[in-house]
């Protein structure tokens, strides 16, 4: 084994980690604003895609400029979603929070299934498409520029949530909604844009990874497992923390997928996850 | 009979407040003129905090009214209520902890009008409690308990509040921050803002306040001005027991 084939391992494992932890960021905003596990988080991302998807097919839409329009289309989905269903359950029992997420991953991919069976389904010839060779060094544009836009998306997400106005008051009703909500503050308004936001998210991911993965209504499945994972290691509630978690999860798939067996590249992820739940139960980087 | 007395700020009128089916509070009135510090007394759960709770709508009440400067609120949400002019200081100050001082007092003015006059407010503030300027970057969860509490009181009146109402303001801190926290609370009278206050020490909060309300198991038992309740004998019994 040479040193360019792990030095190719460690670039694409970085690159699927940058889109992992954005896909994370939106699950773990959620999750630290309201204390709700968005279970149907895969099903949003599949969603994104399709859209992305349908945009091309009928519209003629390449997903690189599509990509607006998808992620308004999830920021509309994240506030329907609050506002018609996660609204009802803020105050009801965790497993009641749960079943009502769990059912709604459920309900959106047999919609799916039924709207669109659940063939496969790929983008012809995007704009985006081929690779750049930095000499032994493939790097495959599509994936290149997914990486980009989801880091670039991270990092406007941080600088809203750290330097704006509304960006405070979001943090502030994650750490205590009843003290902002006597300071004026709606927490119902912050949460339905902390869903616009989490979904919008999953929108960039979606969006960028139609130039190059299948689009299936099971897509969702083992991204959001990644997420959770990701969470889990980052430290739930924590932005930044995602950011690293997804990378060490991208990394640690694809090198364990090259130095051990490729077979087992999810078992080393979620072995990953085992350790954090023994060892560190907040995570890298979480408060609690 | 005028449903509304001209003389008062905040009025409400025989309000009953139910937690589920477990009522809580048994038809109260209570009422707050502009520039008076009024105190709210009684033992442990007899329904204090939940009176500030329904004046700030973080509960609903069932029956009766209460009017804010002329105005029905009964049916207001918190934020329209904090607009109005309504500041409220939750039990135990809650303050954002993983935020600096000066983002908590920031988030404090958060209405149109508190926003517009933020850079006064601010230096009002810190002019009233010069830790806090001192202290400005630093993250809310580490300051003292008395800190926290001029902290949350500050953030209070980042909200250029007309009645300023705090739950249990002296509760864990020291005789010398409580003399300060005193001192204070004078100052904020005196500039024409009410102050509507919880306590449990009675002799220390009719010292200062300028009337006193008696509640015991959600009821209003006795109201007067503050120096004829101190040597009230009903009042002791209410909180001597016999």
């Amino acid at each position: 084994m040479t040193f360019e084939i792990i030095l190719q391992a460690i670039v694409s494992g970085l690159l699927m980690g940058l889109i992992y932890a954005l896909i994370a960021a939106g699950l773990s905003l959620i999750f630290g604003l309201m204390n709700i596990v968005n279970f149907a988080h895969g099903e949003h991302l599949m969603v994104s895609m399709f859209s992305s998807f349908w945009l091309w097919s009928l519209l003629g839409l390449d997903p690189l400029f599509s990509i607006p329009i998808t992620i308004l289309l999830m920021a509309g989905c994240g506030v329907l979603t609050h506002y018609l269903l996660i609204r009802y359950i803020l105050k009801a029992k965790m497993l009641i929070q749960i079943c009502a997420t769990f059912g709604l991953s459920i309900f959106i991919r047999a919609l799916a299934q039924y709207l669109w069976t659940p063939d496969f389904r790929n983008v012809d010839q995007p704009l985006l498409e081929g690779r750049i060779e930095l000499g032994s060094l493939f790097i495959g544009q599509p994936q290149f520029f997914a990486a980009v836009a989801c880091l670039l998306a991270f990092f406007m997400l941080y600088l809203f949530v750290t330097r704006t106005e509304t960006g405070l008051a979001l943090q502030a009703t994650a750490q205590d909604r009843e003290a902002a909500e006597i300071l004026g503050i709606p927490s119902n308004r912050m949460f339905a844009l902390g869903w616009a936001i989490g979904l919008g998210c999953v929108g960039v991911a979606g969006g960028m990874m139609t130039n190059y993965f299948f689009v299936f209504t099971d897509v969702g499945v083992n991204f959001a497992l990644f997420a959770f994972v990701a969470v889990a290691l980052g430290g739930f509630g924590s932005i930044i923390g995602c950011l690293y978690a997804g990378v060490i999860i991208g990394l640690v798939e694809s090198l364990g997928g090259l130095l051990i067996d490729p077979s087992f590249k999810l078992l080393y992820v979620f072995a990953i996850y085992l350790l954090v739940v023994i060892y560190k139960p907040q995570g890298l980087f979480g408060r609690y | 009979m005028p449903i509304w007395d001209g003389s008062m700020l905040l009025d409400i009128k025989n309000i009953d407040v139910l937690y589920d089916d477990f009522q809580v509070i048994w038809d109260l009135s209570l009422s707050v003129k502009t520039g008076e510090m009024v105190a709210l007394l009684g033992p442990n759960g007899s329904g204090k905090s939940t009176i500030l709770n329904t004046i700030s709508n973080l509960i609903d009440h069932k029956t009766g009214d209460i009017y804010f400067d002329r105005e029905r609120i009964s049916d207001r949400p918190t934020f329209q209520r904090t607009a109005m002019g309504i500041s409220h200081v939750l039990e135990r100050r809650r303050v954002f902890p993983h935020l600096t001082v000066l983002q908590n007092l920031f988030l404090g003015a958060w209405h149109q009008q508190a926003k517009q006059s933020r850079q006064q407010s601010l230096s009002k503030v810190y002019r009233m409690f010069p830790k806090l300027a001192a202290r400005s970057n630093q993250l809310a969860h580490t300051m003292s308990g008395g800190e926290q509490q001029m902290l949350a009181i500050a953030r209070g009146l980042m909200g250029l509040p007309r009645l300023l109402m705090v739950d249990e303001p002296f509760l864990g801190l020291s005789p010398m921050v409580v003399k300060d926290l005193i001192g204070i609370f004078k100052n904020i009278v005196a500039e024409g803002i009410s102050i509507l206050f919880v306590e449990q020490n009675v002799r220390l909060a009719l010292s200062m306040a300028d009337r006193g309300y008696v509640l015991e198991s959600g009821r209003l038992v006795i109201t007067g001005d503050a120096e004829d309740l101190i040597d009230n004998d009903m009042v002791k019994k209410v909180f001597l027991g016999s």
